[in-house]
């Protein structure tokens, strides 16, 4: 019987580890969260101007046309898929993923129909293992990201619509809800809705001049326009591996708590039934002597 | 004299928020002044130093790109990165000139040399704005 209870009690011990370890991950989560979010709204006034100025330019001078704006017939579709670099946060990244392998397994016949941009290790290795050729990949995008962090793939990305090689640009990532609540996303972004555009102007924008042209600037600011709408689905998948990965820890550790409570009983028990025994082989033993 | 409130804004956070007399930028098609008043206007800008002029004082923002929108009593510049003079690390700047410029030196493909073009540009838009 003793043995027994030194093997529960080994479990307690590293089941009491495990749930230190999630407890403390849990915590960063949650501090980490916050920054994010922080990260996000601050990120807020930028694009909002961006998309103000570029809907009032795209609504305004009506006759202006861009290749970003128009819909063409669609040969080649492109992904950007955001994923996050480390895992223990539940299904976040898988869920993800599933998602949009059976999109294009849906849309695509041959895998020249598309091409794929990952952000983060996840997504990566997952399209390695299977197979899926993948055109760039970013690994490594810190916590609190920078614009600069992702220019590169933003622009690749962008860049490959403008000179014709996909004919559509759709951005995959983690729409942020709340901390227990992430949806995954596959978002068409280029080329740009201007009916949503349109849609997105606020109060009396003033007719502006445009130096030189409203066509000139209009072709430096769509690009930039996209990539922006690329950095804020960034920083919201990041708000979403947070808070996944908070609400997974919380439950491990909850498990934890759970398990260790059942341990204990067992261990009790087994002490109590040690003891009794004792007793009885003494009691069985004074019996046989008087 | 009227003032104008210039904002410049960046993906990251808001850099520069604060009531000017005048703003000075190097738009795509050449230098522009702006005070209260002017016609409201949208420029890309080019990588340089943008000088707001308040009273006497004057400040210089670093702006990397980006572009400006103009309108009657406020000027918000756009730019993937802009610093204040304060925030600039100086040594940092004074190395990636040297490295720019030697990259130049040896000639080299063309998109290395534009981006070495475009890095030196930074650089010394870094260095103007912090040596005020």
């Amino acid at each position: 019987m003793a043995k027994g209870m030194r093997e529960i009690k080994r479990q307690i011990k590293s089941t009491q580890n495990t749930k230190q370890i999630t407890k403390a991950m849990e915590m960063v989560a949650a501090s980490k969260l916050k920054r994010a979010t922080n990260a996000a709204l601050a990120s807020r006034p930028y694009s909002d101007k961006l998309k103000e100025v570029v809907s009032s330019i795209a609504s305004s001078s009506g006759g202006v046309k861009h290749p970003m704006l128009q819909s063409r017939e669609i040969k080649r579709t492109a992904y950007l898929v955001i994923s996050s670099d480390r895992g223990q946060a539940g299904g976040l990244n898988n869920n993800l993923l599933k998602k949009l392998v059976e999109t294009i397994k849906s849309k695509h016949k041959s895998a020249d129909e598309y091409a794929l941009f990952v952000i983060g290790r996840k997504g990566f290795d997952y399209f390695k293992r299977r197979g899926y050729a993948v055109r760039q990949e970013v690994i490594g995008v810190p916590d609190s990201p920078t614009f600069a962090d992702i220019k590169s793939i933003a622009s690749a990305a962008v860049g490959g619509f403008e000179n014709g090689d996909y004919d559509e640009l759709y951005v995959v990532y983690n729409r942020f809800v709340n901390a227990i609540s992430q949806i995954p996303t596959i978002k068409r972004m280029l080329p740009l809705d201007a009916s949503q555009l349109e849609g997105g102007k606020s109060g009396p924008t003033a007719d502006y001049e445009y130096e030189p042209s409203a066509e000139e600037v209009l072709s430096v600011l769509l690009p930039k326009y996209a990539e922006t709408l690329v950095y804020s689905a960034l920083l919201e998948n990041k708000a979403s591996e947070f808070g996944a990965r908070m609400t997974a820890m919380g439950n491990a550790t909850k498990n934890a708590t759970k398990m260790i409570a059942q341990y204990t009983l067992n261990y009790n028990r087994a002490r109590q039934a040690a003891i009794t025994q004792e007793i009885a082989e003494i009691v069985g033993g004074a019996n046989a002597l008087s | 004299m009227s003032t104008l409130r210039l904002e410049i804004v960046t993906p990251e956070r808001k850099v520069y928020e604060e009531d000017v007399n005048i703003v000075i930028a190097k738009g795509v098609s050449g230098e522009l002044g702006v005070q209260a008043g002017h016609v409201p206007l949208v420029t890309p800008l080019k990588i340089a130093p943008v000088r707001a002029k308040k009273g006497n004082s004057e400040e210089l923002i670093a702006v990397h790109g980006g572009f400006m929108e103009v309108r009657t009593d406020k000027v918000v510049i756009l730019a993937e990165a802009a610093e204040r003079g304060a925030d600039i690390d100086v040594s940092r700047a004074l190395q990636a000139k040297e490295r720019a410029e030697q990259r130049l030196a040896g000639k080299q493909e063309e998109i290395d040399h534009r981006r070495a073009e475009l890095a030196l540009q930074r650089a010394v838009t870094r260095i103007q704005t912090s040596g005020k």
